[in-house]
């Protein structure tokens, strides 16, 4: 526990002492922004709530936090700094968890940051704020997920570019499984309950009913399975490849 | 909290001047004493990478007091057997004991009793060198006085405190290689393992980290691999050579001096390892 805050202090230090970490909050705030008053139509619904705002955080997701994942690992990789990490006394589900939990964190503040949001939908409606709460735990889930998929994919490569392109396209995949452009590939040929089992896998279909303002245990329980899942396979990807 | 830095200051000031009245006795009598098991203990040591045979059956032991220097060839699996023996690699088979614990066993303990430097003194270029070193100390289990302490004599001893609000990544080679040592004796480990520690500094930086290790050698057991021949002779009390993953020499630096015919080292590590490669073919091959 000690050692994760420890490599999790050393890892939020290596976001705001870089641009990374101001760049990355400013686009995402101006997007959330473009997103939710322009496409989303925030003024024109004419309702008080911030569906129009979370509607868009999968799509947005999807291509800024593989940006904050890509360098988790294969920065570590390229430098180096990866025996020293990996000669210090701490074990390596620490370090994956360390490392995890920071850029999570930086998401949940990024996320936090689009308060404004929230103000300016309680100064000219009277919203369900419930909704809205479970709005922000649905996306922070999401971005862990997203997250935790990121993280893997970078220890698997020593190139940051690499790791954000293969990250973007299993998050897309992960994003859309319930649709038809990922099912088709699968109805056909492979049994129903595996197409089933597919289509349950979607970050939309999970992160929509909690949005909606149900939070469902399973929903909860899908996230947390899926992070779980990929920083295990994150260690093992490390254990595997980091000789080379 | 108040008698267990007091206790570390003295065992500080003891070892100092210790080390200042052994300073005149042979390293040969500190080796020798009353130690039975060796702080670094490899037997059978053997890599592999798929086809590549890095490492080939290598065993050898260092005592307290004793600074091994690791040479060979580029490529000849030094590296690789340091990374095993700091426990960044599993071998594919043998074993490495420090202290009489096994590294495959139990790598937690055995990390904590070592400070390694890796090949290129990898550290986070974007933090500064205090935030860095603060790190290193809160991993290594240090807190409160005993840190500031530790922190305090460690950058003294590298001399780091012009640099330590400068990110790593603007330093010279010279501090950044500084930074990596500083790493690497923070916890005051039993066990130092640096891989080329002198690399790429100039002449009298040079000399600082050899003091700087001989100093350290006394209540430790260091290995360093060097390419420098004369780095043998200045700060080592033992000499191995490996080419191709194989031992061809452990001994002391005057036993491989009096390999070559003319009493040079340079001559003799030649002679050696080239003997080797034209037994066994070019180098490279496995």
């Amino acid at each position: 526990m000690k050692n994760i805050k420890a490599i999790m202090k050393r890892e939020l230090y290596g976001y705001f002492s870089t641009p990374v970490a101001y760049v990355f909050i400013v686009i995402f705030l101006f997007l959330t922004g473009v997103f939710t008053f322009y496409i989303g139509a925030f003024y024109e619904r004419g309702q008080a709530d911030l569906e129009p705002f979370f509607r868009f955080h999968p799509w947005l997701y999807l291509f800024l936090i593989p940006a904050i994942s890509m360098r988790l690992w294969s920065e570590e990789r390229k430098s180096g700094t990866i025996e020293l990490l990996m000669t210090l006394p701490i074990s390596l589900t620490d370090a994956v968890i360390g490392k995890f939990l920071a850029a999570w964190i930086f998401s949940g503040v990024a996320l936090l940051l689009t308060f404004p949001m929230w103000l300016t939908v309680n100064y000219l409606g009277d919203p369900d704020n419930t909704v809205i709460v479970a709005g922000y735990i649905g996306s922070f889930l999401m971005a862990g997920g997203f997250l935790a998929i990121g993280s893997c994919i970078s220890a698997l490569t020593r190139s940051q570019v690499i790791a954000f392109v293969i990250s973007v396209v299993v998050c897309f995949l992960f994003v859309l499984s319930g649709f038809p452009v990922v099912l088709d590939f699968f109805t056909g040929w492979a049994p129903q309950m595996l197409v089933d089992a597919i289509a349950s896998l979607s970050f939309l279909t999970h992160f929509n009913s909690i949005q909606k303002g149900v939070i469902d245990l399973r929903d909860i329980v899908y996230f947390a399975v899926l992070i779980a899942f990929w920083l295990y396979a994150n260690i093992i990807a490390i254990e595997s490849t980091k000789a080379r | 909290m108040g008698v267990d830095c007091s206790f570390y200051l003295c065992k500080i000031f003891a070892a100092r001047d210790v080390r200042a009245v052994a300073n005149n006795k042979t390293k040969k009598s500190t080796m020798t004493s009353e130690t039975p098991t060796p702080a670094i203990e490899v037997l059978h040591l053997d890599k592999r990478f798929g086809p590549l045979h890095a490492v080939r059956d290598i065993s050898f032991s260092v005592y307290k007091g004793e600074v091994l220097g690791f040479l060979g060839p580029n490529g000849a699996g030094k590296s690789t057997t340091m990374k095993m023996i700091s426990g960044f690699l599993e071998p594919t088979g043998g074993s490495v004991n420090v202290n009489g614990v096994d590294v495959a066993v139990d790598p937690i303990t055995v990390k904590s009793t070592i400070g390694y430097l890796p090949e290129g003194a990898p550290s986070y270029g974007e933090m500064t060198v205090i935030s860095f070193l603060n790190f290193i100390a809160e991993i290594r289990g240090l807190h409160g006085e005993k840190r500031r302490e530790r922190l305090d004599a460690v950058i003294k001893e590298v001399h780091l405190e012009p640099v330590l609000h400068q990110s790593i990544e603007t330093l010279s080679k010279g501090f950044k290689r500084r930074v990596g040592v500083a790493q690497t004796i923070m916890h005051d480990p039993e066990v130092l393992i640096m891989d080329e520690p002198t690399d790429g500094l100039d002449p009298n930086q040079k000399h600082e980290v050899r003091s700087l290790i001989k100093e350290m050698a006394r209540d430790k057991a260091i290995i360093i691999s060097t390419h420098i021949l004369e780095e043998v002779d200045a700060v080592c009390d033992r000499a191995i050579i490996i080419a191709a993953g194989q031992l061809l020499f452990d001994g002391t630096p005057a036993e491989l001096r009096a390999r070559a015919d003319t009493g040079n080292i340079d001559d003799a590590f030649r002679q050696l390892t080239t003997e080797y490669y034209e037994k066994q073919g070019a180098p490279g091959q496995s």
